[in-house]
C-alpha cells in the first residue's frame, strides 16, 4: 500500500508540558486508521500537528512521499486534509448552511458571498451522509449530536484525500453512529483515507484496518487491528490489564430519598412518575431525543415540568430554579459539559473548588493552601493528567476536562447526584475508575441517576433501570437479572 | 413567517418606535412635520454613521470606544488642513477617510499584536488620541471655518419656505448616514469579509482553524470604524459649523447603547445593521420627542438607561420563549 501521510519522530511541549515525546504515525492512502490512547496520551495535540494548526517542536513529516518542512494552517486543507476536532470548531451564530459551505466558499477565494452556492454546498454535503438538518437553524440551536453531524457535512465540501475525526462518536446516537461508520466506509471505498479517534475500541475494530496506539506522548506501535483483541489493545493503551465486571451490588435502604410523580413537560417528556432510594443507582436509558436529559433539567430546575409533583424525604418540594435544586441537595452534571460547566480561561485548581467555595472559606477567606489542598485530591481521585492544579482548563485534554467538571460537582456532597453521560468521551481505565467512583459514592448513601445510552454502563453499575423512549418511561427493569443483550434487544424495538 | 417576525429583536423596536411617535405626535404634532423629522434625522447622522462601526466591533466581539476620539481628531485636523492648503469638500472627505483609517488600524494593530482586550486598548487609544489632540491644539476653538464645510451642510434638498420665513429641507447628511447603513449592510451580508467578522465573533478559535485570516478580519473592522469615524467627523462640521475639541468625545456611550438596544450582543457574534438603525432613531425621536413636549433633556439620559434594561429583558424573555417553542423531543405515546 502506498503511504500518503507519515509522521516521523515528532515532538512537541506546551510550556514545560510535554505533549508528545517520540511518535510515528503512518497513514496509507484509503485506508481507515484508528488512533487509541488514554485521555491526554496526545492524539489531538498529534491531530493539530497534522492540520497544521500548530508547529512540532522536532519531527519530520511526509506526505505524499514528499518531505514537508513545515505545515500551516489552511496549506494542508488544500492538499485535502480536513479535520473534525473535538470540540466541533462550530460558529454557533450562522446558520447550518453557512457552516458547512465556510470552508468552501473560502477556498474559493471570492470576495462576495453567494447564498444560493452556500445553500447547495450545503445540501450535497447532507446527501453525502444521507441527513436533512433544516439549513436555516442556527447552529446553537441544535442538540450536540446534529451539531456533530454539521460538522462531518463540513468536512465533506470540498475533495479531501485525508479526513481526520477526533472522537466523532463521542456524543452520536447509536443509529448516527452505524450510520457515520458506513459513510467512513463509504468514503472509504472512494479512496479517502480516514485516521479516526475513539475511546469506543469495538467502533475502532468496526472499520480500522490499522491501529496506532498512543501512550503518554510516545507511540507503542502500529499495529493491524486482526492482530489485535479488545483485551491486548487495552493492556497496550494503559500498561495493565483491565477487569471489567459487573458489579454485585446491594442496596439495603429503603428509604426513599426522591419521589416523581406525573412529570410532564409540552414537547419533553409526558407523565413520568420514579423514586429513588438512599444508595440506590438508577439507570436511565435511552437515545439522545428521548427525553431522557429533558428530564434531568426538570428535575434539576433548569427546566421546570408543567405539571407533576415532586418529593423530597418525602416532603412536597417545588423545584423553580437550580438554586432550588442545589438547596435540596441534588447535584448534576450536564451532558454537554465542555460547553456548560467550566470557566476555560481558569484554573484547574479554580474550577475544581468553584462549587464549594464557601465552605472552604475562613470567614470570607480562603487560604491558598485549602484551595490547592481540596483541587489536589480531587485531581487524585479522579486521576486528572495536569501539570499543576494553577494549569488553565483549556489547555487540558478533552476527557481531563470532563473529569474537571465531575470534580467540581461530586465535590459539593450531594444527596441526589445525577449523571447526564458522564463518560462519553473518558478513556477506559479513567472510565472503570469514575464508575467505581459512582458506586462507592452510593455506598455512601448518595441516590444517583445515572443517564446513559451505553447498555454495559448501565448494567455494570445500576440496581434498577428506567428505559426511555419518545418522552416515556417504556419499561422498569431489575438490573440484576437483565441481560445487556436483552436491553439492547428492548432497546432496539424503538 | 409571523413567528419569526415575532422572534426579531428588530420587530419590538419597530413597534416601539411607532408607539413612541404616536404618543408624541398626539402631544406635540409639530412632531410629524417634514421640517422636524429632516431636523432630528440631520442632528443623529454623525452617531448614525458611527454607529455602523459600533456594530462591526460587537460582531467581532468586543466594544471600541476610541471612535469619538478618532472623530475628533479627524474634524479638528481636517478643518485645519483645508485652512492651510485648500481644498473642497472631496478632498477634505479624502483626507478624513484617510487619517481615520489609519488611527483605526493601529487600533486593530496594537489589538492584535498585543492580544489584549478591544475595550482596554481602545479607552487607551481613546486618551491618547484625545489627549494628543488637546496638548496639540491647547483646546483651541475654531469658529471660522472654511466657507466649504459651511456650504455642504447647508445643502438642502426638497428646499420649502416656513411659515416664518426662513427655509428648510432635507440635508445631505442623513443621505451620508444612508451611505453608511447601505455599505455596512452589504459588507456584512454580501461579502465574505463580512461574513468572517460574524465568524470570527461566534468562534475566534474555529475561524483560525479553518483559515479565516483573523489578523485581516480584525484590522479590516478597526480600519473601518476608523473610516467611518472620520467621516462622522466632517459631518458633524459642516452640520455646527465650528469646531469645539471636546464636543464629540462623551458620545461613545449612546451610540454603543443605541446598537445593543438594535439586538447587536455584547458577546459578539450577532447583530444587524436594520436593528442599529432602529435603535439611533429611537434615540433620536426621544430626543426630539422631549424637547417638543418641553421635558427636561436630563430626562433624555433617564429614559435610555431605562431604555437599555428593557431591551435586555425583553431580549431574554425572547431567549425563553424560543427555547420553549424548540421541539426537543417527539412524544408518542
Ligand atoms: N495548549 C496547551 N498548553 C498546555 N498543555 C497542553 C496544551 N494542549 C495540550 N496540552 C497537554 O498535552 C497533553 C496531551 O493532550 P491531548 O489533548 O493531545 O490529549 P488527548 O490524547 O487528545 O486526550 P483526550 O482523549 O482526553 O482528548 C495533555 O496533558 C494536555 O494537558
Ligand atoms: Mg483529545
Amino acid at each position: 500500500m502506498q503511504e500518503l501521510l507519515k509522521l516521523s519522530g515528532i515532538y512537541k511541549s506546551f510550556e514545560g508540558v510535554r505533549a508528545l515525546k517520540g511518535v510515528n504515525i503512518t497513514i496509507n492512502k484509503g485506508e481507515i486508521h484508528g488512533l487509541v490512547g488514554e485521555n491526554g496520551s496526545g492524539k489531538s495535540t498529534l491531530i493539530k500537528i497534522i492540520s497544521g494548526f500548530i508547529q512540532p517542536d522536532s519531527g519530520k513529516i511526509f506526505f505524499d512521499g514528499k518531505e514537508v518542512s513545515r505545515l500551516a494552517a489552511g496549506e494542508t486543507t488544500s492538499w485535502g486534509v480536513q479535520v473534525i476536532y473535538q470540540d466541533l470548531s462550530l460558529f454557533p451564530n450562522l446558520t447550518v448552511a453557512e457552516n458547512i459551505a465556510y470552508n468552501e466558499m473560502l477556498e474559493k477565494r471570492t470576495a462576495f458571498t453567494d447564498w444560493k452556492e452556500i445553500e447547495r454546498i450545503a445540501r450535497n454535503a447532507m446527501a453525502k451522509i444521507k441527513i436533512d438538518i433544516d439549513l436555516h437553524r442556527l447552529t446553537e440551536e441544535l442538540p450536540i449530536g446534529t451539531q456533530q453531524l454539521v460538522a462531518i457535512c463540513r468536512a465533506l465540501t470540498s475533495d479531501i484525500r485525508l479526513l481526520i475525526l477526533d472522537e466523532p462518536t463521542a456524543s452520536l446516537t447509536k443509529k448516527d453512529i452505524n450510520n457515520l461508520l458506513s459513510v467512513m466506509k463509504d468514503l472509504q471505498s472512494k479512496g479517502i483515507a480516514i485516521l479516526f479517534v475513539s475511546h469506543k475500541l469495538n467502533e475502532i475494530f468496526d472499520v480500522a484496518e490499522n491501529i496506532t496506539i498512543l501512550r503518554d506522548g510516545m507511540s507503542v506501535g502500529t499495529f493491524p487491528s486482526k492482530s489485535l483483541t479488545n483485551d491486548s489493545l487495552v493492556e497496550l493503551m494503559t500498561g495493565k490489564a483491565l477487569n471489567q465486571t459487573r458489579m454485585a451490588r446491594q442496596t439495603n435502604s429503603s428509604k426513599v430519598i426522591l419521589e416523581v410523580r406525573h412529570f410532564s413537560k409540552k414537547n419533553n417528556f409526558k407523565d413520568i412518575s420514579f423514586s429513588l432510594k438512599a444508595g440506590e443507582i438508577l439507570g436511565i436509558i435511552g437515545l439522545i431525543g428521548s427525553g431522557r436529559t429533558e428530564l434531568a433539567c426538570a428535575i434539576y430546575g433548569i427546566a421546570p415540568p408543567d405539571s407533576g409533583e415532586l418529593f423530597i424525604h418525602g416532603r412536597p418540594v417545588k423545584i423553580r430554579n437550580v438554586r432550588d435544586a442545589v438547596k435540596e441537595g441534588i447535584a448534576y452534571v450536564p451532558e454537554n459539559r465542555l460547553v456548560e460547566g467550566l470557566i476555560q480561561k481558569q484554573s484547574v485548581m479554580d474550577n475544581l473548588n468553584a462549587a464549594i467555595i464557601k465552605s472552604l472559606s475562613h470567614g470570607g477567606y480562603v487560604p491558598y493552601q485549602r484551595r490547592l489542598d481540596h483541587a489536589s485530591q480531587w485531581i487524585d481521585r479522579l486521576n486528572i493528567k495536569v501539570a499543576h492544579p494553577l494549569v488553565a482548563v483549556q489547555t487540558l485534554s478533552g476527557g481531563n476536562q470532563q473529569k474537571v467538571v465531575l470534580g467540581k460537582c461530586l465535590s459539593t456532597k450531594p444527596s441526589v447526584l445525577i449523571l447526564d453521560s458522564p463518560t462519553v468521551g473518558i478513556d477506559i481505565m479513567a472510565k472503570a475508575s469514575i464508575h467505581e467512583m459512582i458506586r462507592n459514592l452510593a455506598a455512601q448513601g448518595i441516590a444517583v441517576i445515572l443517564i446513559s445510552d451505553e447498555i454495559p454502563e448501565i448494567t455494570h453499575n445500576c440496581d434498577r433501570i428506567l428505559l426511555m423512549h419518545a418522552g416515556k418511561i417504556r419499561a422498569e427493569l431489575d438490573a440484576s437479572t437483565i441481560q445487556a443483550s436483552d436491553l439492547e434487544r428492548m432497546m432496539a424495538q424503538y | 413567517m409571523l413567528k419569526k417576525l415575532f422572534r426579531q429583536n428588530e420587530t419590538y423596536l419597530f413597534l416601539l418606535i411607532i408607539l413612541l411617535s404616536i404618543l408624541i405626535g398626539t402631544r406635540n404634532p409639530l412632531f410629524f412635520t417634514f421640517e422636524n423629522i429632516a431636523g432630528f434625522l440631520k442632528s443623529y447622522s454623525m452617531i448614525g454613521i458611527m454607529s455602523v462601526g459600533t456594530l462591526f466591533v460587537l460582531i467581532l466581539g468586543g466594544t471600541d470606544v476610541s471612535f469619538t476620539a478618532i472623530a475628533q481628531v479627524v474634524e479638528y485636523a481636517v478643518v485645519v488642513l483645508v485652512m492651510k492648503f485648500g481644498g473642497n469638500i472631496f478632498i477634505a472627505f479624502l483626507e478624513a477617510a484617510i487619517i481615520g483609517t489609519a488611527l483605526g488600524l493601529l487600533n486593530g494593530l496594537i489589538i492584535y499584536r498585543f492580544k489584549v482586550p478591544i475595550i482596554i486598548v481602545t479607552i487607551a487609544t481613546f486618551n491618547i488620541y484625545f489627549g494628543m489632540l488637546y496638548v496639540i491644539t491647547k483646546g483651541k476653538l475654531i469658529n471660522n471655518i472654511p466657507q466649504i464645510f459651511k456650504d455642504f451642510g447647508n445643502i438642502l434638498l426638497f428646499p420649502q419656505t416656513s411659515a416664518i420665513g426662513g427655509t428648510y429641507g432635507l440635508s445631505l447628511m442623513p443621505l451620508i448616514w444612508l451611505a453608511a447603513l447601505i455599505l455596512g449592510w452589504f459588507i456584512l451580508k454580501k461579502t465574505m469579509m463580512g461574513r468572517s467578522i460574524f465568524a470570527v465573533g461566534g468562534n475566534e478559535i474555529a475561524a483560525e482553524r479553518i483559515g479565516i485570516n483573523t489578523f485581516a478580519t480584525k484590522l479590516f473592522v478597526f480600519g473601518f470604524v476608523g473610516f467611518l469615524a472620520g467621516i462622522a467627523g466632517v459631518v458633524h462640521v459642516a452640520i455646527v459649523q465650528s469646531v469645539v475639541p471636546n464636543i464629540i468625545v462623551g458620545k461613545e456611550l449612546e451610540v454603543i447603547a443605541a446598537v445593543v438596544i438594535g439586538g447587536a450582543s455584547i458577546f459578539g457574534g450577532r447583530g444587524t445593521i436594520f436593528g442599529t438603525f432602529l435603535g439611533v432613531l429611537l434615540f433620536a425621536m426621544l430626543n426630539n420627542g422631549l424637547t417638543l413636549l418641553r421635558i427636561s433633556s436630563y430626562w433624555y439620559s433617564v429614559t435610555i438607561g431605562a431604555i437599555i434594561i428593557i431591551a435586555i429583558i425583553a431580549s431574554a424573555y425572547q431567549r425563553l420563549q424560543r427555547a420553549k417553542a424548540n421541539i426537543k423531543v417527539q412524544i408518542q405515546d
